[in-house]
């Protein structure tokens, strides 16, 4: 039980000694909350499957010290986001833009909702319409 | 009828969009620099940290931007290629030495030997973000006017450059 406590504790504090963001934070708390935003929004293009804050690339670092210093200088989430579209194209972004060419990403969802509520819709009244069938068995379970 | 069939088509229709994805690399992420100016820079020479290198270097001419480092071990193996390709004169290859040690860059040029006309030294890597480079080897080519006319993602070989390159730049030499 003890040893089980230290393994605890010990897992515990190592979260905080494996902090990839070396960058100083910023005083501003609502700032820094941008930034932890705009970075948890960006995917690593080096380790595509990982956002620049979980990524410890150093293309990963190099971005987050860029997106800091914009943060810093006051730029818009907006202004930060194309920046990057600008250089890596709209596959740098987790939430990709809607438009043009990520339009059909945005409403293909949807579209695959309406027309399955379309299909279950035809269907269920067509089966309302048929005859109930008395002498059919009953389900066992 | 078409109950049964519906189903059949609309998998059949997914089947070469599968098989397209399949085929594609999804490490290679299209650039959205293409046909757009190249971004401006002025870096130190790797070799004078003196003298500058940078895109104006590169005006009026078709030129290569190579973006090498030495712990990348696909750069390592175009190296010959470019060696090869520097000496038939064909076109002016710059270097964008990229988040590397400028000790290690230059031990790795004195022994492999240099092939660039000149090497930007991008020792924090803004320039290569500018650049949108994710990864080396990356190569760009650039046409006369300053316009990426192309990116390259991994090693360069003379396959590639008969097949994706030549014809770029014939086609660009022919339409001015």
């Amino acid at each position: 039980m003890k040893k089980l406590a230290i393994f605890i504790a010990a897992f515990l504090l190592s979260a905080t000694s494996l902090a990839i963001d070396t960058l100083e934070p910023f005083a501003d708390p609502e700032l820094q909350a941008r930034y932890e935003k705009i970075i948890s929004e960006v995917r690593c293009l080096k380790c595509q499957n990982q956002t620049i804050k979980d990524s410890s690339a150093f293309l990963a670092g190099d971005l987050r010290r860029e997106i800091h210093r914009m943060v810093e200088e006051g730029k818009s989430d907006d202004e930060i986001f194309d920046f990057l579209v600008a250089r890596y194209g709209e596959f740098a972004l987790y939430r990709p833009r809607a438009e043009g060419k990520t339009l059909l990403l945005w409403l293909a969802p949807a579209g695959l909702l309406v027309i399955g509520a379309i299909a279950i819709g035809l269907t269920v009244r067509r089966r309302m319409a048929l005859p109930i069938d008395e002498d059919a068995p009953e389900e066992q379970d | 009828m078409w109950r049964y069939l519906l189903p059949v088509i609309l998998f059949g229709s997914l089947i070469p969009i599968f098989v397209i994805g399949l085929h594609k690399d999804p490490s290679e992420i299209p650039s959205p620099l293409l046909a757009k100016p190249a971004p401006e820079f002025e870096l130190p020479n790797l070799l004078d940290l003196d003298a500058t290198v940078g895109t104006s270097d590169m005006k009026g001419k078709m030129s290569l931007l190579n973006v090498w480092a030495t712990w990348c071990f696909a750069c390592r193996q175009e190296h010959g290629f470019l060696l090869e390709l520097a000496r038939s004169g064909e076109i002016d290859i710059y270097g964008l030495n990229w988040r590397d040690e400028r000790d290690e860059a230059l031990r790795w040029l004195a022994e492999l030997g240099d092939p660039y006309t000149a090497t930007a030294f991008d020792y924090e890597g803004r320039v290569g973000i500018d650049w949108g480079v994710y990864g080396a080897p990356e190569t760009f080519l650039i046409g006369p006017d300053g316009r990426v006319l192309y990116k390259h993602i991994s090693p360069l070989d003379a396959n590639v450059w008969q097949t994706e390159f030549v014809p770029r730049i014939q086609a660009a030499e022919s339409g001015q």
